[in-house]
């Protein structure tokens, strides 16, 4: 980024001067993004909705993306941006790792994005913000982490699970009853789907798995052997497992009372 | 009395490829090799941390002998040009080719002119395809040429000695135990013709695998997997490669 902005700045994200606009644009904005560590790892997942408006603009849009071999960002925003955002993030992660030879810490990298999108801040004044879910596997610590980001850039590690994005407070609310620290993989990306099902139940701009198009949320995993993205038979599996549950039980499954 | 003694230009220039060809003569050999999966580079190198060889891009790596400062110098300059034109266009528009094209340029420059010393280093940069037929090997020699090679490639200290040991044993399709079995078999030769044994920690091994799932092919091979692999090399092909080859006699 440093080695851009000295030679290429215009090819940044934030460095744009901004023509002035009356109200908020219209573009696509992704929505919810979720996280849930377990031991040995975490899982990061997202819903395949874009909106613009009240239009849907994309049914299969991906938003959660690998960042390097231990680390993947999930994004909430402006999509365009937002992906752009990323796009350059892996780019230095990448290239940090090539000219030093070692990868960033998992703490560099996290403060290096919440940088990116500090330097974004214009732009989400004028309604094109951008505000990914940041998850990990810390090789030193050996467990996987979550950080969750605002608009201004301001990082703060999660514990457990985090959510993002307009469906974020749904599926929050669905992992604070679901989560226990002693999940396996299976679990945790169990977990996800169904935080991600309670999300698109209660929010308009969250798609739910669409079975007619077969189209599932995004479902990656992160352990010690690196990032995997669930494969299009797995993550189906979950989700109609998921929704056959629901079939049943459409709220999903109960916490218990006391 | 203070006229300057007239220098030829092909003198000069003379001067200035011995004075580079010397630099690079002290510093050891390495070799880069096409093997069924990939290229495999090889190269004695004591420190664990000061590498060689690198990766520049997904298909692209780098292999320098010479002055460290020197090659580092260009290695971050090759890694700068391969993100940048990623970033810009595609992962898919950073070729070897170009990148060759660029180091020949520096090279070239710097080499001719008058003011700088010539950079004393001898480049390679090889890019794995998709299959062996795609597989591109380029060698840039310290005044800025571009040589094509194909199979095997050796440069630094006695690399022609070296580079006709290879080519008369290295042939395409072969594993990686051979090839590197082969490559370590030619570092190990000095100039006057006796053998030393190079112990695989002093070895620097890495390759461009095209098998990888990853995007990014390059990978380093580093300690019981090196030694592994040196085992696996060492029956098969001494059997093939060098009967007879003295070390009774030499």
């Amino acid at each position: 980024m440093d080695f851009l902005s000295e030679h290429q700045p215009e090819l940044l994200p934030g460095r744009r001067s901004l023509p002035p606009v009356q109200g908020a644009l219209e573009a696509p904005h992704g929505t919810t993004i979720v996280a849930v560590t377990f031991p040995g790892g975490v899982v990061l997942a997202g819903d395949r909705r874009a909106t613009m408006g009240n239009v849907i603009a994309q049914r299969d849009i991906e938003k959660v993306f690998p960042a390097d071999e231990y680390s993947a960002v999930g994004i909430a925003g402006t999509a365009g941006i937002a992906v752009e955002m990323v796009k350059l993030f892996q780019l230095e992660l990448e290239h940090f790792e090539k000219v030093e030879g070692v990868q960033l810490s998992l703490e560099g990298k996290a403060n290096r994005l919440s940088t990116m999108i500090r330097s974004n801040l214009g732009m989400a004044m004028q309604g094109l913000a951008v505000v990914p879910l940041f998850a990990g596997y810390d090789v030193d610590r050996e467990k996987g982490r979550i950080f969750s980001y605002d608009v201004t850039g301001g990082r703060s590690e999660e514990h457990g699970f985090a959510a993002t994005g307009s469906g974020s407070i749904f599926a929050r609310g669905a992992m604070k009853k679901l989560y226990r620290d002693d999940l396996s993989e299976n679990e945790a990306t169990t977990l996800v789907v169904q935080a991600l099902y309670d999300a698109a139940d209660d929010d308009s701009a969250t798609g739910g798995p669409d079975v007619a198009r077969r189209i599932y949320p995004i479902v990656t995993v992160i352990t010690e052997d690196g990032f995997r993205r669930l494969t299009e038979d797995e993550s189906s599996e979950i989700a109609r497992s998921v929704l056959e549950r629901r079939l049943e039980q459409p709220d999903g499954p109960r916490a218990a009372l006391l | 009395m203070s006229t300057p003694f007239y220098v030829s230009p092909q003198q000069a220039m003379a001067d200035r490829a011995e004075y580079a060809r010397k630099g690079i003569a002290r510093g050891r050999s390495l070799v880069v090799l096409q093997y069924a999966d990939g290229i495999v580079f090889v190269g004695e190198n004591p420190s664990r941390a000061l590498h060689k060889f690198s990766e520049i891009y997904d298909r692209i790596g780098f292999a320098a002998a010479g002055k460290y400062n020197e090659y580092e110098n260009l290695r971050i300059g090759g890694v700068r040009y391969a993100d940048l034109r990623g970033y810009t266009y595609d992962r898919a528009d950073v070729t070897a080719r170009g990148l060759a094209n660029v180091y020949a340029q520096t090279l070239g420059t710097i080499f001719s002119s008058a003011g700088e010393k010539p950079y004393e280093v001898e480049l390679v940069v090889a890019e794995v395809g998709e299959t062996p037929e795609q597989d591109q090997i380029y060698r840039l020699p310290h005044d800025g040429s571009i040589v094509d090679e194909h199979g095997s490639v050796a440069v630094g200290g006695n690399a022609e000695q070296i580079s006709s040991y290879l080519d008369q044993r290295h042939r395409d399709g072969m594993t990686l135990a051979e090839a590197l079995h082969l490559a370590v078999q030619a570092l190990s030769r000095d100039t006057n013709g006796s053998e030393r044994e190079i112990p695989a920690e002093r070895l620097e091994v890495a390759v461009l695998d095209r098998t990888r799932p990853q995007k990014r092919k390059f990978r380093r091979i580093t300690g019981r997997q090196l030694v592994r692999l040196l085992e696996e090399g060492a029956p098969s092909s001494s059997d093939s490669a060098s009967p007879g080859k003295g070390d009774s006699s030499e």
